[in-house]
Order: C-alpha cells, then sequence, then structure tokens
C-alpha cells in the first residue's frame, strides 16, 4: 500500500526518507514541488496528486509535508489517516512534531515507522503498543543511554499486540489511582452582517487522562445522553451498550486519549456566547476607511468570557490602520493585511471596543470586499451544549480512584461577516 | 612506492576522494567490529541516520550484517533495518544472514517467530522465494494467532516478489480466509486483494464470519474487508433498487412500469445482504475517517435507497477533520448529491464557506452547493453566493460565478435573476470576476438569445475595457452570432477590433476572424472591406492556425471563380443553429468509480483497481455460503501458567460482547483462542516440527561472526554460498527418502500419583525449549488433574530441598483448579549438569505431599547447530578422557538412518549435524548449566554392529549418556 515516505520542509527540503518496499528515488518528489509552486498557499497543494508511475498523497502538519508515495489502488483516506496517526505518535513521542525534533530522534523515529507499517499495511498504530515496543526519549534516558549505550528499544516483548485489549498494556500500577476527564466543546459559526446566525455546530470531543493500575472497567453516564446523536468512539467504548443503554462502558487505553467526539448540529441549541457590533466603511473617493468594533458577551449563564483574541484579513487597499482598543493590544501587518486584536477577557460592564481610522491607497478605488472577523475565545467550567456527565464507575478493580471532570467551551471556527 | 606513482600518473586525486570516503567509514566498521554493543549501537544509529537522510550506506553491508546475531536487541532491530533497505543492491551478501532468520522461525516465542518472518520476507532476494514459500506455509499453521498475521502480511512481499508462486499463495490465503480469529482477517483479506483479487469464490465461505468477526478487527483490517465485501456483494445480490429505479423512470407511462414490476418477483432482500448492512452501520461511528467512508462508499452502493440516508450524518462529521479528509470527503459528497442529493439536503449549511478554508476546499463546497441547489432551497443558495462573490480570494470567486451559471441553467426559475446578477457583475472592479461573468453570460444567452439583445448590446461595449483574452473571445462570438440583434454595433466592434488585430491574443484573433466572417454573410455591404483587411492581416500572422484559418474561411466565404460547391452552404455553416452547452458537474457519473477510492478522486483508473460490477440479473446460488456448524466435541478450560495471561483470558470475554457474533461463533472462537494459548499443549507436535528444521539450518552465521571477513573473499564465496543456499533448499523440501526424523510423543513422568495425591494427579515433562527467564534452567512442564469433586485452592511449590548449586524458578501460584479439570504450568530448574533430583513440596490450600524430579542425562543439554568441519574440528579437542566409545549390536527394529536419528534425538536433547558419509550420524548438543559441548557419533558397520562415541568435557555426563544412547539403540 504505502510505498515509500518523505517528510519535506517549508523551505522544500527533503529532509528524512523512509522504504517499505524496493526503494522509490526521491525525485518522485519533483511531482510534489511542481504543485507546490502552482498552489498560491501551502494548504491549497492538493492531497493527492497523479504522476506517471506513482501517486503522491501528502498531509501537512506543523509546517512539514508528510508525502506518502503510492504505486497502485488505495482508499486515499487510509493513507491519509494513517499519515496523520505518525503526526499524532511523534507529537506523543517528541512532545512537538518539528523538523528540528524529528532529527535529533531519527533513530526512535525510524523505528517507530518500521513498527507502524509492514510491507507498507499498518501494523502496529496503538500508541500502548508501540510505547512497549520503543521507549519515549526522555532526557534522564537520553543521558543515561549516551553513558551506559543502553537503548531505547523495549527488553521486552510487549503482549499488546497479542491480546484482545490491544489499546491496554497489562501490569499497569500506580500508586494514585486517577481518571480525569475534559469536555471540551468548540463552536463552529457563521455570523451575518446583521447579527443573525447562519450556521452554528458544536464539535465536542470527551479527552481522558487515566491512570488507573491493573485492568479497571469504567462506565461514564450523562445527565442527558439525548444530546449526543453524532458519535464517534475510541475502539474501546462497547458500542452495544451505547446504543441500548446511552452509557459509555470500556477498558481504558493507560494514559491520554480521546474517548468520544460528538456533533451538536440542530441549530436551536446552539447559544452563540458573544455578540459583534460592527461598522466598518470606505467611502469612495476618500483615501481614509472608519473601522469600529465592539464585542460584548450573550448566552454565556454567567461565566466568564476568557482569551478572546479578534482577527480580521482587510482588503488589499488597506495601507495601514490607526486604532485605538479600550482594553487589549492590536498589531497590523501591512504587508498581509493582517489586523489581530487581543482583546483578554470581556467585562460586562464595560465592553472593549476598537475604533479608528484605516488609511487606503491614495487614488485607489474603494474596496469591494468586506473583511470577515473571526473570533476565538474560552469559557471555563462550561459545556456550551448543556451536556454534563452524571457519574463515573469503576469495576474489575478494588481500589478507590481520583475521578475528576472538567468543562470548557472554546470558539471553533466562528466568523462574523461584515 | 605505489601511492607514488599513482601521483606520477595523475590519479592521485582521484584515490585521495577514494580514500577519504572508505576512511570515513572506517571507524564505524571498527566500531561495528568491536567487542562493545555501546559502540556498536552507536554505528549502527549513525548509519541508520544516514539511511534516513538518503545517503549511500551500501559499502558497509558486510560490516553491518555480521552483527544480524547480536544479542542486543536494539543493535539487531537497526541491522535489520539496514538489511531491508540494501538487501536488494547485496543479494550474495544478504543470504548470509537467512540462516539466523530461519533459526528465529522455530523460536518457540510467538513474537519472535514472527519477526523473523517479517524480516526474512521483506528482503527481496529472489533466490530465497522457495525458502520463503516454506517459511509462510509454516507460519500459516502456525498456533499463535499473531504469527499467522504475519504469515498474511507476507503473501504479498512474496508474489511481488515473484508472481510464479500465485497458485501457492492463493492455497495459503484460502487456509488462512478460514482462520476465526479478528488478528488474522484484516490481513489475509488485504493478501486476497493484492494477490487474487478475482477469486471471490474464496469468500464465499467466510463471507458470515467476516462479517460477524468486523467489529472486533483492528481499524485498518476493517477499511480493506468492507471495501472487498462491497464487491463481493455486487456480485452475489440483486439490486434492492432495481424495481425503485423502474418506477421512476416509467413516470410517463405508468402502465407500463406497473407491468414490468409485476413481471418482476417481489424484491426480498438476502439475509446475507442485510447481515453486511447491519454489521457495517455501527462502524460509521468509528473514529477513523477511513472506515467511515468504506462504511460510506458501502451503503452508498449496496443499501435500499431509503436506508443511504444514514451515512450523510457521518460524513457531515468527517468535515470537522484536517483539510487533506475534508478534502476527499467532499469529492465522494460531489459525486454522492448528484445521484442522492435528497440526503445532503437537510446538512446544507454545513457546506457553507468560511474565509479561511483554503481555496481548493472552498471550490469543492461551492460544487457540493450548487448540487443541492433546488427550486426551494435556491434563493437561500443564491443569497450565500452573494456573500461569496465579495471575497478577496478571485479563484473562488471565478469558481461562484461558475456555480452561479449552472444554478441558472438548472433551474429555470431563477434563470433571468441570475442573469441579472451576472451582469451587475459586469460593472465589477474586479477584471477576472468580470471575464469569468462574461464567459458564464455567453453560455447562458445561448439558451434564449432574442429576449436579451440589450445584454448583448451591453457586453459589446465591454470590449473597449476587458482585457482577458477569453472574454474578448466570448463576446466576439457572441456578437457575430447574434449580430442580427446588434446589427448596428457588431460592424463598429469588428471596426474596433480590425484595429486592435495585431496585438490580441490568439484565441482572440480567431473570433475576430468568425466574427467577420459571420458580419461578411449577413452584412457584406457594410463589412466586406472591413473583412477583406482582416483576413488579410492574418495571412501574414505569425501562428499558422491563424494563416490556415484566415485561408480555409476566405475560400469559404469569399465567391470566386474556383471556390467549390462549398461556398453555397457558407451560411449555413457559419450560422447553424448550435446547440446551448451544457453546464454539468464534473463529478456527473464518477460514481461508476467504487466510491471512496482513488481512482474515484482522480476520476481515472489507478493501476490495481478493481472494477465495481454491476448486479447480477439473477442471484446466484446463496447456499455457497452456507457453512456446517461443528459444535466443538470436548472444551479443555486449560488455565495457563502466568497470571497475566490468565487475566487476558478473563479479558478476551469482554469485547465479544460488542460483537453480533451468533452464539456458536462465539464458541468456536473462543475454542480457537484457548487453543492458540495452550502451546504447551501440543508439544510434541511443535517439537517434531523443531526436530524438522533442525536439520534445514546450516549455519553460515559462525563464519559471519568472524572478524576476518573481506569483502573481495566474499566474491569468491558466490559459489559457495548458492551452494549452501541449494543445500538449504534441499533440506527444506521434506524428500520420501530421507524421512525426517520425529522424536515421537514427550516422555511424560509420574510426579505424584493420584491415590498417594488424594485426588490430585501430578505428570511432568521435559518440554525441551528454553525456559524464559533464565537460559541456565531446564523448562519442566507440569501438569495438575484435579480427580476429586471439590476444587484444589492455591496450587504452589514449597521450601525446595537442594543440593548446592541448584536453583529452581517456581510456577505461579495456581488459584483455582475447578473439579475435573486439567491446568499446566511450567516450572525452570537448574539442575548444574548432575542427574540429581531436585525435591520440593507441591502444596494446595489444605494440604502438602512430598516431590522428586530427577532428570534423565538427556534432558541436561540442549541442541546446537555446527557445520561438518566444525564438529571435526571440535571433536579433535576432545579426545582421550574426553571421548568414549562403545560398541554395540543394534536392535531388531532399529535400521535405517532415520530410526538411529530419531531414538538418538529422542534420548537426548541434541541436533543433527550434517554428515557426508551416509555410514555415520553426528549430533551435537551443549550441556544447560555450563554450556560445554557434547557431541556425539554413530557410526553403524556391517550386520548389525554400530559404535557410539561421545566427546564431551563432562566425563561423567557423557559416560551416562554413551549407556543411555546404547539402551535405545539395541531395544
Amino acid at each position: 500500500m504505502i510505498h515509500s515516505l518523505f517528510l519535506v520542509n517549508s523551505s522544500g527540503d527533503i529532509f528524512l526518507e523512509k522504504h517499505w518496499k524496493s526503494v522509490v528515488s526521491r525525485s518522485v518528489c519533483d511531482y510534489f514541488f511542481e504543485a507546490q509552486e502552482r498552489a498560491s498557499e501551502p494548504e491549497n497543494v492538493p492531497p493527492v496528486i497523479p504522476t506517471p508511475h506513482h501517486y503522491l498523497i501528502s498531509v501537512l502538519r506543523h509546517r512539514i509535508y508528510f508525502v506518502a508515495v503510492i504505486q497502485s489502488e488505495v482508499p486515499p483516506l487510509f493513507v491519509i489517516e494513517f499519515l496523520h496517526r505518525v503526526v499524532d505518535t511523534f507529537q506523543d513521542y517528541f512532545g512537538v512534531c518539528t523538523e528540528a525534533a524529528i532529527k535529533d530522534n531519527v533513530v526512535v523515529v525510524y523505528e517507530l515507522l518500521e513498527e507502524m507499517l509492514d510491507n507498507g499495511f499498518p501494523l502496529a498504530t496503538e500508541s500502548n503498543i508501540l510505547k512497549e515496543l520503543i521507549k519515549p526519549p526522555t532526557i534522564l534516558r537520553t543521558v543515561v543511554n549516551t553513558i551506559t549505550g543502553s537503548t531505547n528499544v523495549g527488553e521486552q516483548l510487549p503482549t499488546g499486540q497479542l491480546s484482545v485489549v490491544p489499546w491496554r498494556r497489562t501490569g499497569v500500577k500506580y500508586t494514585n489511582n486517577e481518571a480525569y476527564f475534559d469536555v471540551v466543546e468548540e463552536i463552529d459559526a457563521i455570523i451575518d452582517k446583521s447579527g443573525s446566525t447562519i450556521t452554528a455546530e458544536i464539535q465536542g470531543v470527551i479527552d481522558a487522562c487515566v491512570k488507573l493500575s491493573g485492568m479497571p472497567d469504567l462506565t461514564l453516564s450523562f445527565m442527558n445522553p439525548r444530546l449526543l446523536d453524532d458519535v464517534s468512539f475510541h475502539p474501546c467504548v462497547r458500542f452495544k451498550r451505547w446504543e441500548a443503554e446511552r452509557i459509555l462502558s470500556f477498558i481504558p487505553p493507560d494514559g491520554n486519549f480521546r474517548l468520544l467526539s460528538y456533533h451538536v448540529s440542530s441549530q436551536n441549541l446552539v447559544a452563540i456566547p458573544v455578540y459583534v457590533k460592527h461598522n466598518i466603511t470606505f467611502r469612495e473617493g476618500s483615501s481614509q476607511g472608519r473601522f469600529e468594533l465592539t464585542l460584548g458577551p450573550k448566552q454565556t449563564m454567567g461565566k466568564a468570557v476568557e482569551s478572546v483574541l479578534v482577527s480580521s484579513q482587510l482588503p488589499r487597499g488597506v495601507l495601514n490602520v490607526n486604532l485605538n482598543p479600550s482594553q487589549g493590544t492590536y498589531t497590523f501587518d501591512p504587508v498581509t493585511k493582517l489586523l489581530s486584536w487581543d482583546v483578554g477577557k470581556i467585562n460586562p460592564q464595560k465592553l472593549p471596543s476598537l475604533k479608528g481610522s484605516m488609511s487606503l491607497q491614495a487614488g485607489a478605488s474603494k474596496p469591494d470586499e468586506n473583511p470577515t472577523i473571526n473570533i476565538q475565545f474560552k469559557i471555563q467550567q462550561m459545556a456550551i451544549s448543556g451536556l454534563k456527565v452524571n457519574r463515573l464507575d469503576m469495576y474489575g478493580e478494588k481500589y478507590k480512584p481520583f475521578k475528576g471532570i472538567k468543562y470548557m467551551t472554546k470558539a471553533g471556527k466562528f466568523q462574523v461577516r461584515t | 612506492g605505489r601511492w607514488s606513482i599513482c601521483g606520477i600518473t595523475g590519479n592521485f586525486t582521484n584515490i585521495c576522494v577514494k580514500i577519504s570516503l572508505s576512511c570515513r567509514h572506517d571507524d564505524l566498521k571498527e566500531m561495528l567490529d568491536s567487542n562493545k554493543d555501546s559502540l556498536k549501537l552507536e554505528a549502527m544509529k549513525r548509519i541508520v541516520a544516514m539511511i534516513a537522510r538518503g545517503k549511500n550506506a551500501s559499502d558497509l553491508f558486510p560490516a553491518v550484517v555480521k552483527n544480524v546475531a547480536c544479542k542486543n536487541i536494539e543493535v539487531k532491530k537497526l541491522v535489520y533495518v539496514y538489511l531491508v533497505r540494501y538487501a536488494e543492491e547485496q543479494q550474495d551478501l544478504a543470504l548470509l544472514s537467512i540462516s539466523t532468520f530461519q533459526r528465529g522461525l522455530k523460536d518457540p516465542n510467538q513474537l519472535i517467530r514472527a519477526s523473523a518472518l517479517r524480516v526474512l520476507s521483506s528482503i527481496r532476494v529472489t533466490i530465497i522465494v522457495p525458502i520463503m514459500m516454506l517459511a509462510i506455509k509454516e507460519a500459516a499453521s502456525d498456533m499463535s494467532p499473531y504469527v499467522r498475521k504475519t504469515a498474511a502480511h507476507a503473501i504479498p512481499k512474496l508474489y511481488s516478489l515473484d508472481p510464479d508462486q500465485k497458485d501457492q499463495l492463493i492455497e495459503v490465503i484460502e487456509k488462512l480466509l478460514a482462520d476465526k480469529t479478528t488478528l488474522v482477517a484484516g490481513s489475509v483479506v488485504m493478501a486476497f486483494e493484492e494477490v487474487c483479487p478475482e477469486r471471490i469464490d474464496l469468500i464465499h465461505k467466510n463471507y458470515r464470519k467476516l462479517c460477524n468477526l468486523l467489529i472486533d478487527v483492528e481499524e485498518w483490517g476493517q477499511v480493506v474487508i468492507i471495501n472487498m465485501l462491497t464487491r463481493y456483494a455486487r456480485t452475489q445480490f440483486l439490486n434492492p433498487n432495481a424495481n425503485v429505479s423502474v418506477s421512476a423512470e416509467g413516470k410517463e407511462d405508468k402502465v407500463e412500469a406497473a407491468a414490468l414490476v409485476v413481471k418482476r418477483k417481489p424484491y426480498v432482500m438476502d439475509p446475507d445482504h442485510r447481515l453486511l448492512l447491519r454489521n457495517t452501520k455501527p462502524l460509521l461511528q468509528s473514529r477513523n475517517a477511513a472506515v467511515v467512508m468504506a462504511v460510506a462508499q458501502l451503503y452508498f452502493h449496496l443499501a435500499p435507497k431509503a436506508e443511504v440516508g444514514v451515512i450523510a450524518k457521518a460524513l457531515v462529521r468527517l468535515m470537522r477533520s484536517h483539510s487533506e479528509v475534508q478534502y476527499v470527503v467532499l469529492q465522494n459528497v460531489a459525486t454522492m448529491t448528484i445521484k442522492r442529493r435528497g440526503m445532503f439536503e437537510p446538512y446544507l449549511k454545513s457546506f457553507y464557506i468560511r474565509s479561511t478554508d483554503p481555496t481548493q476546499i472552498k471550490v469543492l463546497k461551492l460544487e457540493v452547493l450548487t448540487n443541492l441547489a433546488n427550486e426551494t432551497n435556491i434563493s437561500t443558495i443564491l443569497r450565500e453566493f452573494q456573500t461569496y462573490i465579495k471575497s478577496m480570494d478571485k479563484d473562488f470567486v471565478a469558481a461562484t460565478i461558475q456555480a452561479i451559471g449552472r444554478c441558472a441553467t438548472n433551474i429555470g426559475e431563477v434563470r433571468d435573476t441570475c442573469l441579472n446578477g451576472l451582469v451587475q457583475l459586469l460593472s465589477n472592479r474586479d477584471e477576472l470576476v468580470v471575464a469569468e461573468s462574461v464567459v458564464v453570460i455567453k453560455k447562458l444567452l445561448q439558451m434564449q438569445p432574442e429576449k436579451h439583445s440589450d445584454i448583448i448590446k451591453h457586453m459589446a461595449k465591454l470590449t473597449d475595457n476587458i482585457q482577458v483574452p477569453m472574454a474578448r473571445a466570448s463576446i466576439l462570438w457572441l456578437i457575430g452570432e447574434y449580430c442580427e440583434h446588434v446589427p448596428k454595433i457588431a460592424p463598429d466592434v469588428l471596426r474596433k477590433m480590425a484595429k486592435s488585430f495585431t496585438n490580441e491574443e490568439d484565441i482572440v484573433k480567431l473570433q475576430i476572424l468568425n466574427l467577420a466572417a459571420k458580419l461578411y454573410l449577413t452584412n457584406s455591404k457594410q463589412t466586406k472591406l472591413l473583412t477583406q483587411y482582416v483576413l488579410n492581416l492574418a495571412k501574414y500572422d505569425q501562428n499558422y492556425d491563424i494563416r490556415d484559418r484566415a485561408r480555409f474561411i476566405r475560400q469559404l466565404i469569399v465567391p470566386t471563380d474556383k471556390s467549390g460547391a462549398l461556398s453555397k452552404y457558407a451560411k449555413k455553416l457559419f450560422l447553424a443553429l448550435k446547440p446551448a452547452p451544457v453546464l454539468e458537474s464534473p463529478f456527473k457519473d464518477r460514481d461508476h468509480f467504487q466510491l471512496g477510492s482513488l481512482s474515484h478522486l482522480l476520476n481515472a483508473k489507478a493501476g490495481g483497481y478493481q472494477e465495481l460490477p454491476d448486479w447480477p440479473e439473477s442471484a446466484p446460488d446463496p447456499s455457497v455460503r452456507n457453512v456446517e456448524v461443528k459444535y466443538p466435541t470436548c472444551s479443555m478450560n486449560i488455565e495457563q501458567s502466568s497470571t497475566e495471561e490468565q487475566k487476558k483470558s478473563t479479558k478476551s470475554k469482554e469485547p465479544k460482547d460488542r460483537s453480533d457474533s451468533e452464539s456458536e461463533d462465539e464458541e468456536e472462537s473462543s475454542t480457537e483462542s484457548s487453543e492458540s494459548e495452550s502451546e504447551e499443549e501440543s508439544e510434541s507436535d511443535t517439537d517434531a516440527k523443531k526436530k524438522k528444521k533442525v536439520l534445514l539450518s546450516i549455519s553460515i552465521n559462525h563464519t559471519l561472526q568472524g572478524t576476518s571477513l573481506r569483502y573481495y573473499i566474499l566474491k569468491k564465496w558466490r559459489i559457495y554460498v548458492s551452494f549452501c543456499v541449494a543445500l538449504l533448499l534441499k533440506c527444506s523440501f521434506p524428500s520420501p527418502q530421507a524421512a525426517s526424523p520425529t522424536c515421537g510423543p514427550l516422555k511424560t513422568y509420574e510426579l505424584l500419583h493420584r491415590i498417594t495425591g488424594e485426588g490430585l494427579a501430578v505428570t511432568y515433562c521435559f518440554s525441551r525449549r528454553p525456559f524464559t527467564g533464565d537460559p541456565h534452567m531446564v523448562s519442566v512442564q507440569i501438569q495438575f488433574t484435579n480427580n476429586t469433586e471439590v476444587e484444589a485452592r492455591s496450587l504452589r511449590v514449597l521450601e525446595p530441598k537442594l543440593q548446592s548449586g541448584m536453583r529452581i524458578a517456581e510456577f505461579p501460584e495456581i488459584d483455582v483448579l475447578p473439579p475435573g479439570e486439567i491446568s499446566t504450568v511450567v516450572m525452570g530448574i537448574d539442575f548444574c549438569d548432575s542427574t540429581q533430583a531436585a525435591n520440593f513440596q507441591l502444596c494446595t490450600h489444605t494440604k502438602k505431599f512430598f516431590v522428586t524430579i530427577q532428570p534423565p542425562v538427556g534432558e541436561l543439554m540442549m541442541p546446537i547447530f555446527m557445520t561438518e568441519n566444525e564438529f571435526k574440528k571440535e571433536q579433535g579437542q576432545l579426545m582421550g578422557m574426553n571421548e568414549i566409545t562403545e560398541k554395540l549390536t543394534l536392535g531388531e527394529g532399529c535400521r535405517g538412518d532415520h530410526v538411529i536419528i530419531q531414538r538418538v534425538i529422542s534420548t537426548a536433547n541434541l541436533s543433527r549435524v550434517p554428515c557426508g558419509s551416509a555410514m555415520e550420524c553426528r549430533f551435537a548438543g551443549k550441556t544447560v548449566t555450563s554450556g560445554s559441548l557434547v557431541l556425539v557419533t554413530v557410526v553403524t558397520k556391517e550386520e548389525r554392529a554400530a559404535q557410539v562415541t561421545v566427546n564431551c568435557e563432562k566425563m561423567l555426563i557423557g559416560t551416562m549418556l554413551v549407556k543411555d544412547i546404547l539402551q535405545a539403540l539395541s531395544q
């Protein structure tokens, strides 16, 4: 399936190659570079590029292109999903997935890639199996390894691959047994000029950090499971139980993992926690434009809206801006025309605003287009959909674990059209 | 002296470069040759880093490959990485490593067997194809499902190395398809798809099992299985939508349609078809986008129309994922929306475009929105399009204008609105926007030109401003085509164009010629001179296409004496009524490719693509999928030795409730799994195999470890190596003459009689495999049978009384042994190379028994592999006191080599050494504790006379062993 993999950095250098079958010359990447040149933006490089003898399927993450070489029919998503899994694994191992991190750990990277694919077909992609095979590097271990010449490769052969619970390793032991769950919701919305919602959706996830000894069997139930009509699960979740009782029942993987993602799309359910008042105008014949923006909270159930960041791509004709923020700081890049305003926390008593003028190219006509405003924010201790965990129970082990649940709402792709 | 000569001849620099190159690697070679693992590891790390950067490290091959048997796991792994990378280029040298992997294939640890097979099958050297074939066949019937999975992975590797092996490989695939474990299922279907996707008949018997296992298979396997089953279903079941489509098409003549429906049998879905739909549906909830897509395409291609809708929600959910995932999903949604618009209509707003989307995503979303447009939602969509037109991304604006054009052609009601909107865009400041509008308006006007002469007039004026060639060409074409609607303006446009002719782009020039010709034919009075002028300009144009066109037009329209019959028809040729262009989606009819495939995405057949067959007219026999259900006759509950594995077996019940599998299937699979876990049970069987394979391994390895390996010597070895391989092969194939020796069932000894044990019977045997955890211990396999009516609890070892130096590794405590059950555990004893007994107590929760294990001398050793030469050399060093020779007369039944071999091997844990002479049999081994060599030679003479020689440092062992062998052979 996957023949070879090339890693390409943002300046177009191939800094790592790996072949699972016969060696494919790196010149095959020239087709990729051609496509890269044709694309105006890095994210516009087509994910699938046909060449005379191969197909190139690539993903872009952390400004690195992961280019897989394919020789025959294979579902493109299969390859794309796998490549993302590779990036996730690197991130998991090295904390960051950068060119420097990959180069520093090139041997571990190679060992990982060797285990993840056999003859181009995925073999071990579960993080806990990989971690048994190849220990992640830590500073201490690196030092010890250099002195003693010992290795990162697990001395014992992993049993996970053989078990029927491949996502969990055996013999896990902790002195403090704890299980934390983070319910994180992101609001994707498009608000039109007049302030009415065109579309709004919630993308939620429950991320878990479970450090429990032995082989615990957990159940998680919700106060209002009906909200979750569109979900995807980690393979550990027993689907039948969910179908029948709307209860999440699972033997958790060890460590961090995503238990569940869900999607709430019916519009009436989605509360919009902030509103924007804006007045962005350009006058014909004048080299000045007005810019006024005010933010305010709404439907936040009394919780504070924090870490607010407003950004907007202004029209090409704008030379510079002269604005006055009531709080926070703003920056404007005259080259990319990107305006961003770091607002901080919204105080309902004193609404933050950004007002002032924009100077336009002299003599140029008024821009046709109106900028879109992108907003980021965070609200702690609240899931905007109203989802609430009822209880978490553990079976199969005798100790009492420490349990914790945290809620958070964030802006996803939140856009206001002007 | 030599160097100076080179310098004189001028090659000096050249050689210097070569020296420095080899010098650079000399340090690595030195490190690899050293005794320190840390140095070796450091060298291997640097070499792997070189490979990763794409640097050539092939000259290190001899230095690296001799570390293939290195004890350090990481060094070994990195050597494997290197070997797989360069084996193809250095075939001869690569062969030297094969024996290491062959040995690994026989390791008692399943993970080592699997990894040996994995590396062996990755070495792309054609000469070892038969060895690989044999290894795959063996592994396919391995006890461990993990090894069987590896065997499945190895099949496509071998196939790509040598496609002639196809028939044999299909046999293996057939065997593995019948496997009932989830671990194997995905991998073998993958192999099936690569080797023999056309052999759909192999699937019949496994179809239901695959459907039932599906939910527990790992995610990558799920994708492959679902895609394959989609194809399978298309050949075996009837189209669930056949009747629906007939009645839908025949709306006008309903009577006929009704008659057709009556003629057909009422459609009943095959239960197997239903099974597939039911068992794949939960996977729409998978976190893996590829799995969701696979299920979606299965539903799209196989489900009744009314049920396809479920996939829409899942696909919309995927759109939140990474942009590459979004890109692929949108391509597929675009195709689906053409056939099944209804199912995505509720999600219209999910396809709205954000200013931050990459352009390629925007364009695809636009495509979907256009496909979804109908009379009811068009006003919403057009309003949305309005905002897109104002975007700063001009490529996207152009695509939006095209989309508006398509909405206008598809939905008659909004055609005028759209046209007006587009005309307004003609005054846009951005030229690209205007140009795109012109092109689209041109297409729209062609549908009803008579109504829109004012728009044509408006566009005629634009020629002064618009510079985009495609737009200018479109305007000129419009004016020429509909010159009757703008009789006054048209000649004037031609006049202006004639003026600027030489500066225009080629496509514009061609349209000027076109316009001139049409005007000449309709209004020659006003335009005759202009036309001639333009034609003259064109005659001398640089582009031959334009010159040709000018010549052609002149001949056609200007009547001369020579002009042929065609000029009469000039008007008909130029001013024929042209059909309006159909603006259709580029995704139309793409669903003849299986959705989700690479071929679908590229809209071109990719290599290895399997066509999605059409539904059959009548259903093939469904009984081919029937499987006789074998009920397990007896189910033994075997407790595993380690507590870990106990946990595993309790776990194994857990995920089962996730699957829909029918009860008989479940039962089957549970016996299956217990079978696989109890490898020890089938001891004798594997042992027999092991013995057989002992013969196969000729150890080239020993030489490998020597440091005197030099490349140039190796070149001379070529012949020797091929000879060895030939030998390997010869041995690998079981030939009928040289029947392979088997040691028969292992001897079982009694540890505790059921009467003395008050119902608890204990036996033991020597399993002859290395004791995991301590290589200096002999593995003793102990079997407990509870013959009482009550359960025995906490069976364990207590207070071992041992001679000095002896050690015991106790078996893990058995918590419970229910009445009537049998349990097997393994313990390790270090006998210190003596036959003295190990005494200890066996305890249950109530009682204690004193027991004794005394090993026969033959069990104190383990086999090693030697060549004939090595054997002779070692034997030469163990003469005198260390050699014991006895003469004997062979027993009645002891005739022929293979009987002798079998008897010796069953007496002592030794391996056979290849031997040139037919009269001699040689065996080698070493003692478990001290590793002293044990060499045995049996020479047969005339009649039944024979002679046994044992060479061993430990004289006591030698003496005892000779006695035992004498006894065994004289029986």
